[in-house]
């Protein structure tokens, strides 16, 4: 394992930057419930970052820290070399920070088009009288941030689908919209909650290029939870493992498929 | 004791009396959102309906009797006989539960699976349509209602009481009504408990309210357990109204003042046959002490939104009500 | 086939995104606007005017507004009469206060009144959410209805309580008082209206709009995506407030002319509007503009038929209409929970295809 914070160069040459994200001794109750029993682990520039465990491990708790839903009882976290204080989830939007979410949550009023604005929303400032007004300001940051939004519904292969109500879309179709309104916040940390659930083998493979694209060109760090342990193992760089709230397994996909602890965890192991 | 603290301990009984019949009404909200999600916006309007349909029959009134001699020129309006009070509730009840049924079949099982706010905004407008059909058949004059509780103030009461205070202190005035409504509202709380955890039907209907889903899964009948539900609060709107239409006769302000209950449910939470009850008691007590103490520095009248105000300044500092869990969020 | 996008190409994003993609629809836009403003004003009569056309578009704007917080921010409120109210007594106040500005600035610092007091009452929303807040907006329907009554101070001392709009004139000519003649009245009424229309129509197309839109359709996904909740409902608050403050002026100074406010802008009102926004379509301009025409002709036409063809006395007409208004609303609920709006596009969208199926 690789502790010191200076970037580096993976076996199949890929670029690991400085630490981006560092959490350091999370633990978060619910109640009596420790949903997540002190935890430490970081997240460097550029890698993809993968989190898996059994269910009710605590991932998703995790990453609703990350994104300052929850906020945790004890334990510190980094964002870019500083102490991030408690934040509201908007203002850790501001910091750079997107994700999807497990159960699809898009906004079901709204075409795609409009679903993928709102991930602009980060980057628009126009202020209430601009907008009443429309012509001049309010018109110019619109057509601007739709230019962006655009090249992503290139990249992602959605143009035909635009225009259309995100209600109306199958499953895997809106596992992608959700991607590209996250994408179009330009996040400097994409972090993405099983983003192969529930899809098909040609979907998943699908999406597996998406992520791998979104790392590759626009240099996107990415944080991902997911099942499926194939995935996992082709995608990711680094890979924390959790049970039962506490992280019992962190390294490369190869160190962490040979660890004791997490080969019990998953197979199951007589407890004494 | 001096006469002013008397007085006042006078003003927080009659408002625990008025608490009583807000909470009355609040129980009927409590019953449908247990069992089926819908904020029944139309509790108020039913009690005025129930009543109306109360006075008319007890009065042989001829239901539609404005447009039958507007349409073909006679000139009926009675029957020509009138019904006692006993047959009278009872009639009054099976109209109620016809018009349980009909609520559920023609427009609440079509709503289900959409969104509360939804419901709350259908149920607003079965108020405007109830009390419409309420005008129509029984007339939009203001009745009297008299089923032969006694009404004025209560000497014994007054009698009792007159020796806590000094030479200019009275006795406490409450008023014989409110003591009824009071057991009556006590017996009806006990009855629906009783109901709802010894009987087959309470049991589902309990089970209803836990999950939808899993009471469907057991054969549990949902759309008998919605009527059952919608006839009970027709029950309790009967009562609420029997009492409110006693007290201050039988007219359209009777839905507004059904309204105070919105604000005890605030208070005590939409899912607690408890808290409606806690909840009514504090607006009412809340309501009339305020009116009795601020009230004459502001110009009176602020028994008008009291209890909206704090309901509201509550929920903000405790959005769950008084006896709601702690709502975790989750995404 | 006049009806169709073929061969309208877009080569701009702005252009894409303008109101009326389709060209068809652009002309018939410029047609009932040039036709209201340049041929109805000659037509309109006293009774027209009265019963139908300035009552139409004033409840046009009160809808248009409380649209804009229910329909596109998903906060019901039942607290609009007595955001009407703030907006009649805030011109009443000024008209009284300053005769010599013109009563149009008035009219607009009324809206901006009531988007203050609108926004303090939106506060608790972030807290509130649900019918919990519609609830809530019941202490502003009720708190503000009794302020108006118990204060001398906003009705000037006036014996009877009540407040009564003074004459005042645009460019020589009376829009308010008793002398108005009902052309002045609709014109007024009609130019409001449609600066009112055009705004709110920016307001929610642009970025504002979709956090509104964010909100209404899940909240915690919007505020994860960077929507900050309490900017985006009390802004909701605040826009939708301005419209209905607006309305409310409107309402008591060119259409009423005299107000007591219990019973101008009672509860009743409340939902009458809201009402208005469902019939019409919530989250649609156009639907707040059917919503109010549909609202304001039932009675007439009720009236038409129950009492001068059938014979009913009006009272009987009046219980009627609260049954068919309740019916209504249980049945759009039902069958077309986007209301009369929805009805319009999904026309529309047939006749793009006409005369084929598919």
């Amino acid at each position: 394992m690789k502790d010191s914070g200076a970037p580096y160069v993976t076996a199949d040459g890929r670029q690991i930057g400085k630490v981006l994200m560092d959490m350091r001794g999370i633990t978060l109750r619910f109640g009596g419930v420790e949903a997540i029993k002190d935890i430490s682990f970081d997240i460097r520039e550029g890698e993809i970052r993968a989190m898996i465990g059994p269910n009710g491990a605590g991932k998703s708790s995790m990453l609703n820290v990350i994104s300052g839903f929850y906020h945790p009882q004890e334990g510190e976290v980094w964002f870019r070399g500083e102490k991030r204080p408690p934040m509201k989830p908007f203002q850790v939007a501001r910091l750079g920070i997107a994700r999807t979410f497990q159960n699809i949550a898009l906004f079901d009023g709204m075409s795609v088009l409009d679903n993928i604005m709102t991930g602009r929303l980060t980057h628009m400032k126009t202020g209430l009288l601009a907008q009443m007004v429309w012509k001049g300001p309010a018109e110019r940051e619109e057509v601007e941030n739709r230019a962006v939004v655009e090249r992503i519904i290139d990249f992602l292969e959605i143009q035909a689908i635009r225009k259309t109500p995100v209600g109306r879309l199958p499953y895997g179709l809106k596992k992608r919209v959700e991607l590209a309104r996250a994408l179009a916040a330009e996040p400097k940390l994409l972090l993405l909650d099983e983003p192969m659930a529930g899809m098909n083998v040609e979907e998943k493979e699908d999406m597996s290029r998406f992520i791998l694209d979104v790392n590759d060109e626009f240099g996107t760090t990415i944080a991902l939870i997911e099942h499926d342990m194939g995935v996992v193992m082709d995608l990711s760089d680094r890979v924390v493992v959790m049970d039962y709230g506490r992280k019992i397994g962190d390294g490369t996909p190869h160190e962490v498929r040979n660890n004791q602890e997490v080969i019990d965890a998953y197979l199951g192991v007589a407890h004494d | 004791m001096s006469a002013e603290f008397l007085y006042g301990v006078e003003v927080i009984i009659n408002g625990l009396m008025a608490g009583v019949l807000y909470a009355l009404v609040a129980l009927g909200f409590v019953l449908i959102f247990k069992a089926s999600g819908i904020f029944n916006y139309a509790q108020g309007v039913m009690a005025l309906f129930a009543a109306l349909t109360l006075v008319g029959i007890m009065e042989g009134q001829v239901p539609f009797s404005h447009i039958i001699n507007a349409t073909f020129g006679t000139d009926v309006h009675n029957f020509g006989w009138t019904v006692p009070a006993l047959l009278a509730i009872a009639l009054t009840l099976v109209v109620m539960i016809i018009f349980a049924w009909m609520v559920h079949t023609f427009v609440f099982k079509h709503l289900v699976g959409q969104e509360p706010i939804i419901l709350f905004m259908a149920t607003i407008g079965l108020a405007y349509f109830l009390e419409g059909i309420g005008d129509l058949m029984w007339g939009s004059d203001i009745k009297t209602l008299d089923i032969g509780i006694p009404q004025g103030g209560s000497m014994w009461v007054e009698n009792l009481s007159k020796h806590l205070g000094g030479e200019d202190f009275y006795g406490f005035f409450i008023d014989k009504l409110d003591i009824v409504a009071t057991i009556v509202a006590i017996v009806l709380v006990a009855g629906l408990i009783v109901f709802a955890q010894y009987t087959k039907q309470g049991r589902a209907m309990r089970a209803v309210a836990d999950d939808h889903q899993a009471a469907l899964s057991v054969g549990i009948s949902l759309n008998f357990i919605w009527v059952l539900v919608w006839s009970l609060a027709g029950m309790v709107a009967l009562v609420a109204g029997v009492m409110w239409g006693a007290k201050s006769g039988v007219q359209f302000s009777l839905s507004l003042i059904a309204l105070k209950a919105l604000p005890v449910l605030m208070l005590g939470g939409f899912t607690s046959i408890p808290g409606a009850i806690v909840g009514g008691l504090i607006i009412g007590v809340g309501e009339k002490l305020f009116e009795y103490m601020i009230g004459p520095m502001v110009g009176g009248a602020t028994e008008n939104w009291f209890a909206y105000v704090l309901a509201l300044l509550f929920l903000v500092f405790r959005p769950q009500g008084l006896f709601g869990e702690r709502i975790i969020e989750r995404v | 086939m006049l009806y169709r996008e073929a061969g309208d190409f877009k080569t701009t994003y702005a252009e894409d995104s303008q109101t009326f993609p389709i060209k068809f629809d652009r002309w018939r836009y410029w047609a009932v606007l040039a036709i209201a403003w340049l041929v109805i004003p000659f037509f309109v009569n006293d009774y027209w005017a009265n019963a139908i056309l300035v009552p139409f578009l004033i409840y046009s704007i009160a809808a248009i507004g409380l649209n804009i917080l229910t329909g596109y921010c998903g906060q019901v409120s039942l607290g609009t009469g007595g955001f009407m109210a703030v907006g009649a007594y805030a011109v009443y106040k000024l008209m009284t206060a300053f005769p010599d500005v013109s009563i149009l600035i008035h009219v607009v610092l009324a809206g901006l009144i009531t988007a203050v007091v609108g926004a303090a009452f939106g506060l608790p929303s972030l807290r509130i959410k649900g019918f919990y807040l519609a609830v809530a907006t019941l202490a502003a329907q009720f708190f503000l209805v009794w302020l108006f009554n118990k204060v001398p101070w906003f009705y000037n001392y006036s014996a009877s309580g009540q407040i009564s709009a003074p004459e005042r004139f645009v460019g020589g000519i009376a829009v308010t008082g008793a002398e108005t003649a009902p052309w002045a009245q609709y014109l007024i009424c009609l130019a409001f209206v449609t600066i009112c229309a055009v705004m709110a129509r920016n307001l929610t197309r642009g970025s504002l709009g979709r956090q509104w839109m964010a909100i209404r359709d899940m909240d915690i996904a919007a505020e994860i995506i960077g929507v900050d909740p309490l900017r985006a409902k009390l802004t909701a608050f605040a826009a939708s407030s301005f419209f209905i403050g607006i309305a409310g002026a409107l309402f008591f100074a060119v259409y009423l002319g005299a107000v007591e406010v219990g019973e101008a802008f009672g509860i009743q009102k409340s939902f009458l509007v809201l009402f208005m926004c469902i019939i019409g379509g919530l989250g649609s301009i156009f639907g707040s503009f059917a919503g109010a025409a549909f609202l304001v002709l039932l009675p007439v036409a009720l009236k038409v038929l129950g009492v001068d063809i059938l014979g009913w006395p009006s009272s009987t007409v009046a219980h009627l209409q609260l049954v068919a208004v309740g019916g209504l609303i249980m049945f759009f609920l039902i069958k077309e929970p986007h209301g009369l709006a929805q009805l319009w596009r999904v026309t529309k969208e047939k006749l793009r295809l006409w005369p084929f199926p598919y």
